[in-house]
């Protein structure tokens, strides 16, 4: 019997495949939820819902929803939760309004006034949650609160009782970065789609479709840039490190507190970011917007993927999870289906995620 | 030899009425293995957290290089060129050995807003790095979750040292390891002490130490009780000073000698 050990062959080691290693990716529940989800419409939904204009409406409250999801699953990742988003959208409304059409002030003010007083409520709540140790579930959930009743309180301030501020569109008339926060993009090259007959238009010959609604933009840029920087810098590194256990990291020499705080202004900022697009697109901004949004931002992340107890997930499967979520909005709109059902599915693809999550989370780490 | 890289003077630390550390002076020179040596909750690991920028000292003061310094931070000690391998291993298991080889020091490439994790290259240093220690991965992508306790030590060490600090401590490094693996360690220290490297080795096995040390320090209940040079002092006589002395020599008669 040899003792010889050949350091560059281990027979216990087997080749994983690449199917193996895609089994292991986290967003891969979101795929194949997203994917079962566009099979279930195909067969039940009217075929209109699976046209150019049918998708375009599947994903403009996908977008709505994914900026704050994708977000939300960076957070989570980081090892938080933000509760907040949700009012943060009034409230970023509120602020982003009362510039518009109380000050006056052009869109080159308002937009970033709007962003960095929405980053710093973001980084009060991750001051809050790293001096006080307190879970970031119980800061945010007070915030929660705190910043809903403040859009109330704030909109009757500005416009004497009502919480509806309006006004806004004829406030930034001709303003021109309103064409990147509102209204659709690339309607030139719909139009002349249109024309070679590529897509469908109405009788007149414009399109049926105009052009892509601007969220839809931010949101595909989005998810690109979450997906980019999480798996493809060091601060993606810090991001999983923070969530994964933030003394080994910080003890690795990863700051800890500044990712954590960036992180909390990032769910901020992109609450602030979508209550721009919304209230440019509607003309008003009201103390309602972004109701319950917080909680179907973490459900899309954690469909697509992420662990509820951080250091585990992805921006791509919020991508998805968000998508899922649109199509199953609009999607029932095409069917015969009670409306009503959403939310029941909504309850159930969250439990399946859970269920789902846990049992890859155990595969990667090879059950121990 | 010559002067010490790190030199620990009459270091205190309390956590609230608990004194841990109560007056430690500790120094590491160049190429020497210093061990440390204490029972559990002797405060080793206090110790060596005050060391690696973890805990600040409550009195005392530390000295680099002959000028006094002080840690904000674990990031400020390992610029300084202190390098630790914690007891807990600080490594993440959902990560992937790579990032958590890199976790904290990523390499990068590409200029600007294109500067890049290279993460091709910190795979690659990785798979090098870790057969070096004779450890072969199936993938620098496989989580650390999936690594045997032995196997996490090893990266955790084989990052240290890749990291080339001029201080390199290890909190109890072989206390999980079994035969094999505790050679390939001591065998790296080894490596680690030729290059210059002053390696703190803590642990309670007198075995273990003597076998990689060249100075001996003793820490009991929170206190030195004196550092010796390798062949001043057997295992015997270590032994009974970690114990504080008595407890052990009269345990030593009922357990017939074999601890
Ligand atoms: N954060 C803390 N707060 C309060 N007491 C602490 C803290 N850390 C350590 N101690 C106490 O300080 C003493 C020394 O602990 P330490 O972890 O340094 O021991 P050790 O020598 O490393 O032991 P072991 O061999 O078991 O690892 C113990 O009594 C411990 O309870
Ligand atoms: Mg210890």
């Amino acid at each position: 019997m040899s003792l010889e050990n050949d350091s560059t062959v281990d027979e216990r080691l087997k080749e994983e495949s690449r199917v193996a290693r895609l089994m292991k990716r986290p967003e891969l529940g979101a795929v194949a939820g997203a994917l079962l989800v566009a099979i279930f419409f195909m067969f039940t939904a009217d075929g209109s819902m699976f046209t150019l204009s049918g998708i375009i409406n599947i994903l403009s409250p996908a977008a709505q929803l994914g900026i704050l999801a994708i977000a939300a699953a960076l957070l989570m990742i980081g090892g938080e939760f933000d509760l907040s988003i949700g009012s943060m959208v009034a409230f970023a409304g509120l602020v982003f309004g009362f510039c518009v059409v109380n000050f006056d002030l052009p869109l080159i003010l308002a937009i970033p006034i709007t962003l960095i007083f929405c980053a710093g409520v973001g980084a009060v709540n991750g001051q809050i949650v790293l001096r006080t140790g307190l879970p970031s579930f119980i800061v945010t959930l007070a915030f929660l609160f705190i910043l809903r009743g403040l859009s109330l309180v704030g909109l009757k301030a500005a416009t004497g009782g009502s919480t509806q501020l309006r006004g806004v569109r004829d406030a930034v008339e001709g303003d021109p970065l309103a064409p990147f926060f509102s209204g659709d993009a690339f309607q030139g090259f719909f139009q002349w789609a249109a024309s070679m007959g590529w897509i469908d238009t109405f009788r007149s010959g414009l399109p049926k479709v105009p052009g892509i609604p601007v969220e839809i933009i931010w949101f595909i840029v989005l998810a690109g840039v979450a997906t980019y920087v999480l798996l493809k810098t060091p601060a993606g590194n810090w991001i999983f490190a923070a969530g994964g256990d933030k003394t080994a990291a910080s003890n690795s020499g990863v700051p800890v507190r500044k990712v954590k705080i960036a992180l909390f202004m990032l769910t901020a900022s992109c609450a602030a970011l979508l209550a721009i697009t919304q209230v440019l697109d509607a003309g008003s901004t009201d103390a309602r917007r972004g109701f319950m949004k917080e909680f179907e931002a973490i459900i899309a992340a954690v469909i697509g993927g992420c662990l509820l107890t951080g250091g585990y997930g992805s921006a791509i499967g919020a991508f998805f999870g968000s998508i899922i979520f649109g199509m199953v909005v609009i999607g029932l709109t095409y069917t015969n289906i009670d409306q009503d059902w959403f939310q029941v599915f909504l309850g159930s693809m969250l439990l399946l995620a859970v269920i789902f999550n846990n049992a890859i989370r155990k595969r990667v780490t090879g059950e121990r | 030899m010559s002067e010490s890289i790190l030199h620990m003077d009459n270091i205190e630390k309390h956590f609230g009425n608990v004194i841990a550390l109560n007056g430690v002076s500790f120094d590491v020179k160049p190429g020497e293995c210093h061990c440390l040596l204490g029972d559990n909750g002797a405060g080793k690991s206090t110790f060596i957290k005050t060391m690696s920028g973890v805990y600040r000292p409550s009195q005392g003061q530390i000295y680099m290089g002959g000028k006094p310094v002080q840690f904000g931070s674990p990031r400020d000690a390992m610029a300084a060129g202190i390098a630790c391998v914690y007891q807990d291993l600080a490594m993440i298991p959902l990560m992937s050995v790579a990032r958590n080889f890199f976790m904290g020091r990523e390499p990068t490439k590409g200029k600007f807003l294109w500067k890049r994790f290279d993460t091709e290259h910190a795979d690659e240093i990785t798979m090098t790095e870790m057969k070096k220690m004779g450890i072969n991965l199936r993938s620098a992508d496989q989580a650390v979750g999936t690594l045997s306790g032995g196997e996490r030590q090893t990266v955790a060490i084989a990052r240290a040292v890749y990291f080339g600090a001029k201080v390199l401590i290890l909190d109890e490094p072989t206390s999980a390891l079994g035969v094999r693996q505790t050679s390939n360690v001591l065998a790296t220290i080894d490596k680690v002490r030729e290059q210059g490297v002053g390696v703190v080795f803590i642990s309670h096995n007198v075995r273990h130490a003597l076998a990689v040390g060249d100075r001996f320090t003793v820490l009991n209940r929170g206190q030195t009780l004196g550092t010796a040079a390798r062949g001043e002092i057997t295992s015997d006589e270590l032994q009974d000073l970690m114990a504080g002395g008595q407890e052990l020599a009269q345990l030593e008669g009922s357990l017939g000698g074999t601890i």
